[in-house]
Order: structure tokens, then C-alpha cells, then sequence
């Protein structure tokens, strides 16, 4: 039997940055707000000995127990969708912060050709433009509109970073400067130039210096150790809720965050939410939290798979095309690089999640897409993460995989290799969704999420493109052996490619084509909200997390209006 | 009889000696040389000249049997050898590194999802098998001496080096040879993936000893950052330290 606890006004499924800042928005308010968390909780002094590689990143130490719940996946409809059993394409955090915890801090703005990403390619190119099947739409809002949430955002982390005259207007300048422009990043910046481009420091929530934000928050800057992606930062110097808008939430005295957690049902009566039901994974008691407002943060996969196990809002049908939840699952493109290997050795342990340069010239409609058989584009990047030394042994092709050759050769190349890399936009389309899985359950008796997704047309013909442009940089940079790979295999869920799961429960104008307005208000059940990257209709070439925070920011002023007057904020 | 309350100590590597020469009694039990031929002669022989030496505790089996554990050692000494570079698998204790592992979740799959039912996977569906890691090693390790004793009539651990290397190359391609429940490719991905971890994971995992693996490589381990090495156009040499160095 469910244990009934007294209603709150307020209750958010998921304590991670979209969840942290809505909390810490509402409980700054005055308003009572009781946060669910599945996982642990986490604070920075469980960090001493995170400079652990193989539990962290080879043991997925911050990651989702996939014992208890997975997802299963499919290319195409014609295939059985099987359950991803291991890690992974993808990793989903878990735990007090999230995702938000085991990030590197990559953090960028969208274009504002994204938000309307679909008039705006009509009225440029034609409606030819737009290949039957994808579902292009335009958000709801406008970049100028979100502007403000972007800086609020980024003066709450403590974003470093350098502007970019060909993107979005900036309301204020990164609050910190940039990252270290290292020798090698030197050389990337060099051969770029001279190419013609304009590169830039990618913006960074590893704080390049010390900073206190509006909030009164005060942290330290990174200090390079390279453990930052599937790691927390010691140091607090990678912006992470538990640094930043957690300890706000928390010294209001207005959040109740509870861990171990795990909801597992929205309760409601088919216009609006009454409450969740949830589980300690632990001890499995189950308890039920009445609230006049639900709102959902608890990552893309698992907020779709609330709202389609808990049959709220309509379900997406891909024969029909009707229904919202479970559209427009989106990711990113990421198969096309040029690995160069060079005489030179450098100090490739040091480094840091976010510390990387990056040319704007291949981003969004930012290059004349009219003779090009696809749309959106690109980052052409490169990064010095810091080389641990399980995850990085890269050889020249034709080098054996073992013994005595790749040892040796490893070892010669251990600090010697750069990588240009290309991080692509993922344009939705009709058979790229997300469902419930008719087989497997997850250990509460609920079904897993089932993925159907494969690349499409659009995407090999961005990949090739981009493939062209990075060799000729590694070239310039002097590389003795460049290898680059040009083609995109089928989504293979074993090997790691990154997290940037998007879409499922997507914002836009119109109820039949989107399931939460701007506010990420639900349209169909008002007083629930649905936060975090789900709702993003397409993905864009940049890291989601900058895009998800400013939106947070926005649905937590949603709420708080939805709080005093009721009714749908548009 | 074994006086179970007797001291543990240099004492033992006589009985070692002992049992080895002359296959006598071990728990009440007469055994031959079966059980003789299993005790490594070179440890004892290092044990005894260096005695002041501290031993390291950790250096014991927690799952494998001590074949397994012996023939573990000499194939990932193969896919990571000993060369003028440092050494290889044997001596930086990746042998031990895999037996901990197997033995804990890691080995058990405690985080993976196991439920059935199982079907044949596409190529980009991920594993599917509900073996565990330590049963899909166990079974490799059996079918490495299967193999090796039907091609060479010998087991893998009697083999010359290029004779292993073979064998090795044949469970790499998986198509001659097959394991019940497992592919050769499975195992061999697990030893091989294994391999590079034991080399090159903080020493307090049991393998890496005395960070042997990190240096060959010039990783200095857990430092607490890099601010001005990163910005050095040089290649800045720092001497590598474990998470053992952060216990205070």
C-alpha cells in the first residue's frame, strides 16, 4: 500500500539542472516545492577520489543503474527493439545533479535560425528545401525572446567564454573570460586562421576564474586536473547544480529534496495532475505526493517514458503522424573527424571538459545551403579533455590491437594525437521516435522506452561534407599521419558516442503538433510542466545544456504565474 | 595436519617447497603433483631474497583457481608484453587486477540490465547475452587450453610464446573456433579490454604495480591540477602518485 503524504504546491520529478533551477527559482519565490530524486545524494567532498578512471568512466560510477531500468532499441521499425543491457551509446546520470554532475561542461547558445528553423527555410530556400519526412517545426519562441533566460542562465553558472559576431546578440558578455588558450589549441587557432576561419574559445562552465554569482554563490576556478566528463568536479569550479542552484533552493528552507526517490506514475484525471506515485529503490516502499503542480525534469528518455506509462497527453503514432509524446526524438551527429598523429609530444594529460576551440564558419544557415543536399550544419572542433590513459590509446590504422606493436605504438602516440571533430545538427523525422516497449519492463513492472532511430539522408550528406573540411586544418597543423573518417554507420547503442538525447515532449505554437507550450506547459494537462532537452523539436550542432537551462529559467517563471492566476500562460 | 592458528610467515615457503618436492599432505589430504606443479617457484624464490621486502597482501585470488589464474597471466602477457619499454601484464599484476574484478559486480554484471528474454541481436543492438563476464571469462579460459591442446597438444600455459600468439589470433577472428554460450570474440574483447585496464587503472585495483604502467606512458596519475604544465610548450615530466598518496 502507497503511503499518502500531505499535498505541496509544488513537486519535481528529477534533480538535475532543469529540476535544480526550477526549484531554485520557486523556493527564492516563497513557494513550497518538494523535490523526487532515484538516485543518491551528492556533494563535492564525495569527490576525493574521483581521479579514478576506471570507476567513473569505465565503471559508470555516476551513472543509472541499468539493472533497474534501461531502454530498448531499434533502427527501424522492421527490427525487434532489444534492450541496451550494457554501456553505451548514451549514459544517463542519476543522483542528486544529474546529468548536470558527469557533464563537461560544454555550454552554447542555439542559433537564432533554430527557434524558427522551419519559416525560416521556407522563406530562404523554398519548401523544397524540406525533404518529405522531416518534421521540421519552429519552437514557439524566439531567440531575442529567450535571450534574457540565456544570460540568466549563464550568470548563474559562470560561463566563460568569448562572443561570436555571427551568432545570437548577447545582452551582456560572458561573465568570466576564457578558458587557457593552450599550445595545442594554439595550433588549432593557427591552422584555422590561416584557412580563413574565425575560431573561438567554446564557451565553459569549468570556470576559467573565480567568480561569485548573482545568487551570492562563490566557487573556484578550474584547475585543468582532466577529469571532468563521467566525473563531479572536487573543486566545484564545473558549474553543477549541487554548486550553484541547489544550495540556493536548499537555504530558503522551502525545498524538501528526498532521495532514493523513483517515480513512477504521474496521477491525474486526464486534464490535470493530482500528484506522482513513487518507489525507494532501496527499501521499495511506495508513497504517493499529492501537488498542485507536477513538474517533470527527470531527462528526456525518462519524461517521455512517464507521460506515455502514465497515458498522459497522445501518444505520437508514426503511421498516422498524429499525437505529440514520444515525436521528434532527436540527437546529434557526431561520426566524421580527423585524427592526426604528430612527431611532437605534448602535455595531453592536463586538460579540461570544455576547454576547446571551435570555428562558426559550418554552424546553422551561417554558409549558403542552396546547391547543398542538406540543411543545418556543424561544429568543426577540438578539444584537449586530458588523456586518461585506459580510454586513450589510439594507433595509426593498420597498427595490430595487441601485443607487442600496439603496445609499443600506443605508447609512442600516448601524447601525440589531436583530433578534429565535427559535432552535427539532428534534424527530427517521422520515423525517428520514441514509444513503449511491448516486451521488456523495468524492475517496477513498468515497460521500458522503446527507441526507433536511425541517420538519414540528411545526415550522411552532412557528414561527408563536414569530413572534407577537418583534414585540410589537421594538414595545416602538421600532423604526420591524418586519418579521417567521412561516412556514419547505422546507430550502433554499443560504442559511446554522447548524451545528447533530445525531443519527445517538444514546445511549439500549436497543440497538435507540440505537447508544452514556451513555458513548457503541458497542453494538455496545465498544471503539468515537462522541462529539460525533451523539448527541444530539433537538436542544433551546439551542446544542449546552455538551450535547457535557459528554458528552465522560463518555465520556472511559467509556473510561478501558473501558481497565482491558474489557466494556460499563452 | 594444518595448525590453522600457526603463523603465517616466511615459514610457509619451505612447506611450499615441501609439498612441491614431495606431493605430501595439504589439509589431511595426500595430493600429487597436481596440485605441487600450481605453486609458482619464481615468487618464491624472489620472496626469499628479498625478505624485508613488505608483501603485498593484495596479491591473492578472490575467484580464479590458480590455472586460471596462470593461464589469465600468459595470455594477457602476450597482448601486452614485457619490452625494453617496462614491463608487461605479468609484471604490472594484471593477472590479479582481473581475478578482483571478476570477482566483484563488475564480474557479476550487478549493473546491467539481465532480464530476459533474449533474442539474436542486429549488429548495432548492443550484446544481448545473459552470460555473466566471469562465466563468459571462465569458459575462455577453458576453451584457450581446449583449443591449444587439440591444435598443439598442449595446454596454453606450455606453449611457446608464438604458439600462443596464434591461439590468441585465433579466438581474436572467431571463426574457428567456438565456446559454448560465447563467442571466442566475446572473451578475447574481455581479456583484451581487461588487459589495458590492470595496465593502466589506479595501482589500488591491483594492477599498474608501483605505477609502472603510467610511467611507461608518462601519465602522471591523480594530480590535483595542471594550471601551468598545460600552458608549457615543453613536455612537462611530472612524476606520477596514486589515490593512495590522498589517504593523508
Amino acid at each position: 500500500m502507497a503511503n499518502e503524504l500531505p499535498k505541496v504546491p509544488v513537486v519535481i520529478v528529477g534533480m538535475g539542472w532543469a529540476g535544480g533551477i526550477i526549484a531554485s527559482e520557486l523556493t527564492k519565490a516563497g513557494i513550497e516545492v518538494v523535490g523526487l530524486e532515484r538516485g543518491k545524494e551528492r556533494k563535492t567532498s564525495d569527490y576525493y577520489m574521483v581521479h579514478d578512471e576506471l570507476r567513473y568512466a569505465l565503471r559508470y560510477e555516476m551513472m543509472k543503474d541499468l539493472s533497474k531500468e534501461t531502454l530498448t532499441f531499434r533502427n527501424t521499425e522492421k527490427m525487434r527493439a532489444l534492450p541496451m543491457r550494457t554501456y553505451g551509446t548514451f549514459l544517463d546520470g542519476t543522483g542528486v545533479g544529474g546529468a548536470g554532475s558527469h557533464w563537461n561542461g560544454q555550454n552554447y547558445r542555439f542559433l537564432p535560425y533554430d527557434f524558427e528553423i522551419a519559416s525560416k527555410t521556407v522563406e530562404k530556400y523554398g519548401k523544397n528545401k524540406i525533404p518529405d519526412g522531416m518534421a521540421l517545426q519552429d519552437w514557439g519562441i524566439t531567440y531575442d525572446e529567450l535571450e534574457p533566460y540565456y544570460d540568466k542562465y549563464e550568470k548563474m553558472a559562470g560561463i566563460s567564454g568569448e562572443e561570436v559576431p555571427i551568432y545570437g546578440k548577447r545582452s551582456a558578455p560572458y561573465p568570466t573570460k576564457p578558458m587557457l588558450k593552450t599550445p595545442v589549441l594554439e595550433m588549432f587557432e593557427k591552422a584555422t586562421k590561416k584557412l580563413g576561419y574565425n575560431p573561438y574559445m567554446v564557451p565553459s562552465a569549468n570556470l576559467s576564474e573565480n567568480y561569485t554569482n548573482p545568487d551570492g554563490i562563490a566557487r573556484g576556478a578550474c584547475q585543468y586536473c582532466a577529469f571532468c566528463e563521467r566525473f563531479g568536479c572536487e573543486y566545484g569550479a564545473k558549474a553543477d547544480p549541487i554548486v550553484t542552484v541547489l544550495p540556493v533552493a536548499e537555504k530558503t528552507g522551502k525545498l524538501d529534496l528526498r532521495t532514493h526517490a523513483n517515480v513512477i506514475e504521474i496521477l491525474h484525471d486526464g486534464n490535470k495532475a493530482s500528484g506522482v506515485r513513487y518507489v525507494n529503490p532501496v527499501t521499495r516502499e511506495e508513497f504517493i505526493q499529492p501537488a498542485d503542480v507536477v513538474v517533470l525534469s527527470s531527462y528526456v528518455f525518462n519524461n517521455v517514458k512517464l507521460l506515455l506509462a502514465s497515458n498522459l497527453g497522445k501518444a505520437y503514432d508514426s503511421k498516422t503522424g498524429q499525437g505529440v509524446i514520444g515525436k521528434n526524438y532527436a540527437y546529434q551527429i557526431t561520426g566524421e573527424s580527423s585524427l592526426g598523429f604528430f612527431k611532437d609530444k605534448f602535455n595531453l594529460y592536463a586538460g579540461a571538459g570544455a576547454l576547446g576551440m571551435e570555428i562558426p564558419e559550418y554552424t546553422g544557415d551561417n554558409f549558403d545551403h542552396t546547391d547543398l543536399d542538406f540543411i543545418h550544419g556543424a561544429g568543426i572542433r577540438m578539444f584537449q579533455y586530458g588523456n586518461r590513459p585506459i580510454s586513450n590509446n589510439f594507433v595509426p590504422d593498420g597498427t595490430a590491437t595487441w601485443g607487442k606493436e600496439f603496445k609499443q605504438t600506443s605508447i609512442k602516440y600516448a601524447n601525440s594525437w589531436l583530433k578534429v571533430a565535427v559535432q552535427g545538427a539532428s534534424m527530427p523525422w517521422r520515423t525517428n521516435y520514441l514509444d513503449l516497449d511491448p516486451t521488456y519492463k523495468d524492475t517496477y513492472g513498468v515497460p521500458l522506452l522503446r527507441m526507433t532511430y536511425d541517420y538519414t539522408e540528411q545526415d550522411h550528406n552532412l557528414t561527408k561534407y563536414m569530413a572534407k573540411q577537418t583534414a585540410p586544418i589537421m594538414e595545416e597543423m602538421g600532423a604526420e599521419i591524418i586519418e579521417t573518417t567521412g561516412s556514419l554507420e547505422p546507430l550502433d547503442v554499443a560504442p559511446y558516442i554522447n548524451t545528447h538525447n533530445t525531443g519527445g515532449v517538444i514546445m511549439g505554437e500549436d497543440p497538435a503538433t507540440s505537447a508544452v507550450n514556451s513555458y513548457l506547459q503541458m497542453w494538455d494537462a496545465e498544471n503539468v510542466f515537462v522541462a529539460g532537452a525533451s523539448a527541444f523539436p530539433h537538436n542544433s550542432s551546439f551542446n544542449p545544456t546552455g538551450t535547457l537551462g535557459a528554458l528552465s529559467y522560463r518555465s520556472a517563471e511559467g509556473i510561478e504565474k501558473y501558481l497565482k492566476n491558474g489557466g494556460s500562460l499563452v | 595436519m594444518v595448525d590453522s592458528n600457526k603463523p603465517q610467515g616466511p615459514e610457509d615457503h619451505s612447506r611450499r617447497k615441501f609439498i612441491r618436492n614431495s606431493g605430501i599432505a595439504v589439509g589431511g589430504i595426500v595430493v600429487g603433483g597436481a596440485l605441487g606443479s600450481l605453486i609458482p617457484t619464481k615468487q618464491k624464490d624472489k620472496d626469499q631474497s628479498n625478505a624485508e621486502k613488505p608483501i603485498n597482501y593484495n596479491d591473492a585470488l578472490m575467484f580464479f583457481t590458480m590455472e586460471q589464474f596462470q593461464t589469465t597471466e600468459a595470455a594477457t602477457e602476450r597482448i601486452f608484453p614485457e619490452d625494453e619499454l617496462g614491463p608487461g601484464a605479468k609484471g604490472l599484476g594484471v593477472a590479479y587486477y582481473i581475478d578482483h574484478q571478476l570477482a566483484g559486480p563488475w564480474g557479476m554484471n550487478a549493473k546491467d540490465y539481465m532480464e530476459g528474454p533474449a533474442y539474436n541481436a542486429e549488429a548495432t543492438q548492443g550484446t544481448q547475452t545473459l552470460m555473466r563476464r566471469a562465466d563468459v571469462f571462465a569458459i575462455g579460459l577453458k576453451g584457450l587450453d581446449d583449443y591449444s591442446n587439440k591444435k598443439y597438444e598442449n595446454k596454453f600455459t606450455e606453449l611457446t610464446a608464438e604458439e600462443q600468439d596464434d591461439v590468441l589470433q585465433v579466438f581474436d577472428v572467431a571463426k574457428e573456433f567456438k565456446l559454448s554460450g560465447a563467442t571466442t570474440k566475446q572473451f578475447f574483447e574481455l581479456l583484451r579490454s581487461m588487459t589495458i585496464e590492470g595496465a593502466y587503472s589506479d595501482p589500488l585495483y591491483g594492477g599498474n604495480k608501483n605505477m609502472a604502467g603510467w610511467k611507461m606512458r608518462d601519465f602522471p596519475g591523480s594530480q590535483m591540477g595542471y594550471t601551468e604544465a598545460i600552458m608549457n610548450k615543453e613536455f612537462v615530466k611530472i612524476e606520477p602518485q596514486s589515490l593512495r598518496e590522498h589517504m593523508g
